[in-house]
């Protein structure tokens, strides 16, 4: 064999790459490779037979035939890139789906509705410096009535309503009762933490009540109670507009106005501003009502607070309740509350 | 409590228009649910008391007339009306033209028109109660009494504006039009003009016609009394008859009408005594005795027995006090002499009586909410003079006052560091000064401080923040800054509980699984219809005042609920497939502690799925879910919390035998998966299948507080894959021959990929696949150190198990 020679170089790489354009699929890209660069290919000569070359030469062919090696395996690359695109590009020319035609069916799950908005509104509340807390349903009546400054035989228990548990104790008395709100965890807690305290306490409740579309006998509270010194009134107002914003968003106005509940003082009830939108005519909430109330609340009362041990002197605080499925119907203008706890799955797939 | 504005204004200026005043006072705390407005949808001045002056015929027409009316201030109008009752000198409602009336013909309110009728201009119209949506009556025209005076508002004469408010039960003394009267005047700056009870005493000594005796001093705290005689029973004014309607009472005869106006007024229930009835002249304040009778006024007879507080005369119970008087004494057309009850009863007495009783009047409404003591004189004041007013006689000399027990409100003081500790809100002490003298109060300022005096109609105000509050709810609540709390953050420990229980319930979710809440309670039927009672179940909580009958028992399982969940939405939608579960307490009783402790509320985890796997599709296969869906179900949950769980062949009442599975974990025992036995599907009415499964929540949370996270790293070296399928008799278990696959130490994981019991199976045997993934810590495997591996397994299979290798 002839040793390489400048011209050998030149005229291998030339004709290498015209070859190389003429390549028009991946198989003859293939077979150029070989030819060219593998292990007998043209080049691969060359690069063999080097050492033929005059000593003086060989730095200066070396350098040539290795130049002329990496110019065609970039264009290699580049043509193996080229016809590859080319390849998927006839591909997908090809094949093609019904894109109107339904995905694979997953089976969709979704949180209870109350589970949510309990979720939520905890979360608002959280992020306020307020720890989850939960308690008994069935409950002591002395927790959820007298140790809330609702005495036996006080008509104010005409605001709850109340299912007792057929149980009788030794003095003829039935102690036990469905709670009829999560208030009784303000005692709960208060008795076995001392200040400051920052609770809310999602939970099942029950009121003897006939039900309709506004009332259930079983649905859901959540109860908040801050207590340490210098809690004041202000501050309520404060976490609740934050709560609001948050839940019902910046538009709405909150409005505060006087109520009573046997264990705050003051009382107060919360309402979020319904207004008709002038241009629309439309209210956020589809009820005619300019004003809707949300919650209740107030400073708690000093006597709950001695009967739990804490100075009234050196402590104050505020607690509230809300109902859970109120504050959802609103959200989700649901205007049945009873479509809550029926179970049925059209309803809980849509909210 | 029905408030009328017109009543109101008896006692305070009302310049306000009645919204203004029921807004206001809401915001103060008496909510007012409703303003009912006699003809507010009329317009203003449209409809006004008309004096027919003149009456001729219709030139046209025979039914019709042309009456001439006075409109009062010169103005009159002619118009056209076919009235067959209207007459000259009538008083009549007149609608001037604009009016918006009731039209019967179109039913629909509508502006009243000038018009021509048979060719005679009528420019408004004589209405009738149809017409003004007052009543029923369309035969003729309303005709008004004689006094009415001329060219006022018919809304105003017919009452006005009516507030109906939500009294809260701390403030009787808005269960009182003089009380109401008291918060407008605090709230408008106005001031209360109370009534006049000015009267003469030209009867004898009333201590020489009657006694009055208090047995139980602490049941009856005062006893007021006083007597009239010759009065003459009729019926009442029309003022008066106006004033109760109003206010929602009926009217019964002048001397009941006044007792019972007073009580609106004041807040003090009154009692009217035939005094002639009352045996001996004595009366007798003291407890029922056991069995005792009385017949009430409305005709009831009562069997009374103590502590029901009695009025009594020297025979027996005239009276049930605070609550109802008896037939006996009760006023009559006949009766002449009046003996006069105010008094004040417990609270606490009252109530229980009431509702032992069954019955609940205006007057126990008050007394059970504990009224001032101070309020038995001046109503009784008020009512003697009224009784003389409209009934004649002549009162007794003095009144009868027994007065055992005094009780005052303590004194407070106040000052702006109560009301900034409070309210957060910074208002001087001449501010709280004035605001409490609005309502009432007596105030002496000592420095920066207010030693005030709680007024004798106010029965809620004990303690400082009850002034506080009283202060806010004047000023307003809007006017209080907001804040957010300022002090530290209590140091919170997270329930880790929870923390299971809510990821446990997005694993169900994100497994597809729709989330139900179900009533808390049930019945004993739908216990039964699960098996879950007898002798081996907790017996349930039993509900003494059930709302419903299927609602008389707390639940003790979760799973009549969600069957009967599934049972509701089945008959909903026949084809759907149905992956439902629930998370909440079911109530059992602790039996150690006794029936009158708490109950352990324990909390548990249900699923049922049932009906097709998948929607119906194009692509995904049909099948029914079965056992392995709840299992998929349970397992993905587990996944989740990081815990692994062994299920092994078990029982359970209500699933089939052969499809049950026990689930524990670490050896714990945390529920219960399989298919539910037909026979308890068919109980709510469910065809086909549906699995099951039921975790205890409890012993979750134990075994999840054991779960140490631990990463591990995974092999440098590649990893080898080999499928094994093996021959063994039926009744072997997966997870025995997994567990000897598993065990050889190159193995990294296996799963079965295949199932086979058909036809080309011999009988009695099964044949399952593996695929076994093999990795070795050290090196790379070689393809012969796999096949050795490989070997090694099927070899202790044949061994342990009998399994004959299949070729894959």
């Amino acid at each position: 064999m002839q040793p390489p020679s400048h011209d050998l170089v030149e005229r291998t790489a030339r004709e290498a790459l015209e070859r190389l354009r003429a390549v028009s699929d991946l198989e003859g890209l293939d077979r150029w490779r070989v030819s060219v660069l593998g292990r007998s290919g043209s080049l691969t000569q060359i690069l063999r037979g080097l050492g033929a070359v005059p000593e003086e030469d060989r730095p200066r062919l070396g350098a040539e035939a290795n130049r002329a090696k990496g110019v065609l395996e970039r264009r290699l690359r580049e043509r193996e890139q080229e016809l590859k695109s080319a390849h998927f590009d006839a591909v997908a020319q090809r094949e093609s789906v019904d894109v109107t035609l339904p995905g694979w069916p997953a089976s969709q799950g979704r949180l209870h509705p109350t589970t949510r908005m309990v979720r939520e509104i905890t979360e608002a509340f959280a992020s306020m410096g307020f720890q989850i807390e939960e308690g008994p349903e069935v409950e002591f009546e002395r927790y959820n009535f007298d140790m809330l400054n609702i005495p036996v035989d006080h008509p104010a228990r005409d605001m709850w309503d109340t299912l007792w548990i057929d149980a009788v104790d030794e003095h003829g008395e039935r102690p036990l009762l469905l709670r009829t709100h999560t208030s009784p965890m303000q005692a709960r807690i208060m008795e076995r933490t001392r200040p400051p305290v920052r609770v809310v306490v999602p939970g099942k409740c029950y009121r003897y009540e006939a039900t309709d579309s506004t009332h259930e006998w079983h649905f859901y509270q959540i109860e908040g109670l801050a207590v340490d010194r210098g809690i004041t009134f202000a501050d309520l107002k404060g976490t609740l507009y934050e709560f609001a914003r948050r839940i019902f968003g910046e538009d709405r106005q909150i409005r505060f106005r006087c109520d009573f509940f046997p264990f705050v003082e003051p009382g107060v009830d919360m309402s979020i501003s319904n207004f008709q939108d002038p241009r629309t005519g439309k209210r956020p909430i589809s009820r005619d009502e300019d004003w809707i109330e949300i919650l209740g609340a107030g400073m708690v009362h000093p006597r709950v607070l001695e009967g739990v041990g804490y100075d009234p002197s050196v402590y104050t605080g505020f607690a509230f309740g809300m109902g859970v499925e109120r504050v959802a119907m609103l959200r989700y203008g649901i205007e049945d509350v009873r479509l809550f706890y029926s179970n049925d799955v059209r309803f809980l797939r849509q909210v | 409590m029905l408030i009328p504005i017109s009543w109101l204004r008896r006692y305070v200026p009302i310049d306000l228009p009645p919204r203004d005043i029921a807004r206001r006072l809401t915001m103060a705390g008496l909510e007012i649910d409703e303003v009912r407005e006699v003809g507010a949808e009329w317009g203003r001045n449209k409809v006004v008391v008309g004096h027919v002056v003149e009456l001729e015929p219709h030139p046209n027409a025979d039914r019709l007339r042309v009456p001439t009316i006075d409109l009062g201030g010169g103005e009159t109008a002619t118009v056209v009306c076919g009235g067959p009752n209207l007459a000259n000198g009538q008083k009549i409602a007149f609608a001037r033209v604009g009016a918006a009336l009731y039209n019967a013909k179109s039913g629909k309110t509508q502006p009243l028109k000038r018009a021509k009728i048979r060719g005679v201009e009528s420019a408004g119209m004589v209405c009738s109660e149809v017409e003004l949506g007052i009543g029923d009556d369309q035969e003729g025209i309303l005709v008004l009494p004689g006094d009415a005076p001329v060219g006022t508002d018919l809304g105003d004469y017919l009452g006005g504006a009516v507030l109906d408010a939500s009294v809260t039960p701390n403030r009787p003394d808005c269960l009182s039009i003089l009380g109401v009267a008291r918060e407008v005047a605090a709230l408008t700056g106005a001031s209360v003009v109370e009534p006049d009870s000015t009267h003469l005493e030209e009867g004898g000594p009333i201590d020489d016609a009657a006694t009055v005796e208090i047995v139980d001093a602490s049941i009856c705290s005062r006893y007021t009394a006083s007597l009239v005689r010759g009065v003459r029973i009729g019926p009442s004014p029309q003022w008066l008859r106006d004033a109760l309607e109003s206010a929602g009472m009926r009217s019964i005869n002048n001397v009941v009408d006044v007792t019972n106006y007073v009580m609106l007024e004041y807040g003090q229930p009154l009692h009217a005594f035939d005094f002639e009835t009352v045996r001996d002249s004595r009366v007798i304040v003291r407890a029922a005795m056991p069995g005792e009778q009385l017949t009430t006024i409305d005709g009831e007879e009562h069997s009374l027995d103590p502590p029901m507080l009695v009025i009594a005369d020297s025979r027996g119970a005239i009276a049930v006090a605070g609550v109802m008087g008896g037939l006996h004494t009760e006023v009559r057309e006949s009766t002449t002499g009046i003996l006069i009850e105010s008094a004040n009863f417990d609270a606490a007495n009252t109530r229980k009586t009431a509702s032992a009783l069954g019955i609940r009047t205006e007057a126990s409404h008050r007394f059970e909410r504990g009224i001032r003591q101070e309020l038995t004189m001046r109503a009784l004041h008020r009512a003697t003079k009224l009784i003389l007013d409209l009934a004649g006689g002549e009162a007794a000399k003095g009144v009868i006052d027994i007065f055992p027990v005094v009780k005052t409100p303590s004194d407070l003081t106040i000052g702006s560091d109560d009301v900034l500790r409070v309210l957060g809100a910074d208002i001087d002490v001449e501010t709280i000064d004035e605001t409490l003298r609005s309502l009432g109060f007596e105030t002496m300022r000592t420095g920066d401080r207010l030693a005030v005096q709680v007024p004798y109609w106010r029965a809620d105000i004990s303690i400082p923040e009850d002034l506080v509050e009283e202060v806010a709810r004047i000023i307003g609540y809007d006017d209080v800054p907001a804040t957010l709390m300022s002090g530290e953050i209590p140091h919170h420990e997270p329930s880790a509980e929870r923390g299971v229980r809510e990821r446990t319930r997005d694993a169900l979710v994100s497994a597809g699984l729709q989330e139900t809440i179900s009533y808390s309670a049930t019945d004993l039927e739908s216990l039964q219809m699960v098996e879950a009672l007898g002798e081996e179940c907790a017996a349930p909580l039993k509900i003494a005042n059930p709302i419903r009958a299927n609602m008389s028992h707390m639940r003790t399982t979760l799973r009549a609920g969600a069957l009967q969940t599934l049972a509701y939405n089945r008959r909903m939608a026949r084809r759907a497939g149905l992956r439902l579960f629930e998370i909440g307490a079911v109530y059992l009783p602790n039996d150690a502690a006794g029936e009158t402790a708490l109950p352990h509320e324990k909390e548990m985890l249900v699923g049922v799925l049932s009906g097709p796997r998948f929607e119906t599709s194009w692509l995904a296969p049909k099948g029914e879910m079965d056992f392995y869906d709840a299992k998929g179900a349970l397992e993905s949950v587990f996944g989740q919390l990081g815990i692994s769980a062994e299920y092994e062949p078990g029982v359970d009442p209500i699933m089939l035998p052969g499809k049950t599975a026990r689930v524990s974990c670490g050896g714990v025992d945390v529920g219960v998966a399989g298919e539910v036995h037909p026979k308890v599907l068919t109980r709510f009415d469910i065809d086909g299948r549906a699995a099951l499964f039921e975790v205890d929540l409890q012993a979750l949370y134990g075994v999840c507080a054991n779960v140490s996270v631990e990463y591990a790293p995974f092999g440098r070296y590649p990893n080898a894959e080999r499928d094994i399928a093996v021959l063994v008799d039926s009744d072997i278990p997966s997870s025995r021959i997994q567990k000897i696959i598993d065990r050889h130490r190159l193995v990294k994981q296996s799963a079965p990929f295949d199932l086979y019991t058909g036809d080309g199976a011999q009988p009695g045997k099964r044949s399952i696949a593996y695929r076994v993934t093999f990795q070795s810590d050290r090196s790379t495997l070689t393809g012969e150190l796999v096949e050795r591996a490989r070997g090694d397994i099927v070899r202790q299979l044949e061994r342990e198990l009998g399994a004959t290798l299949r070729g894959v």
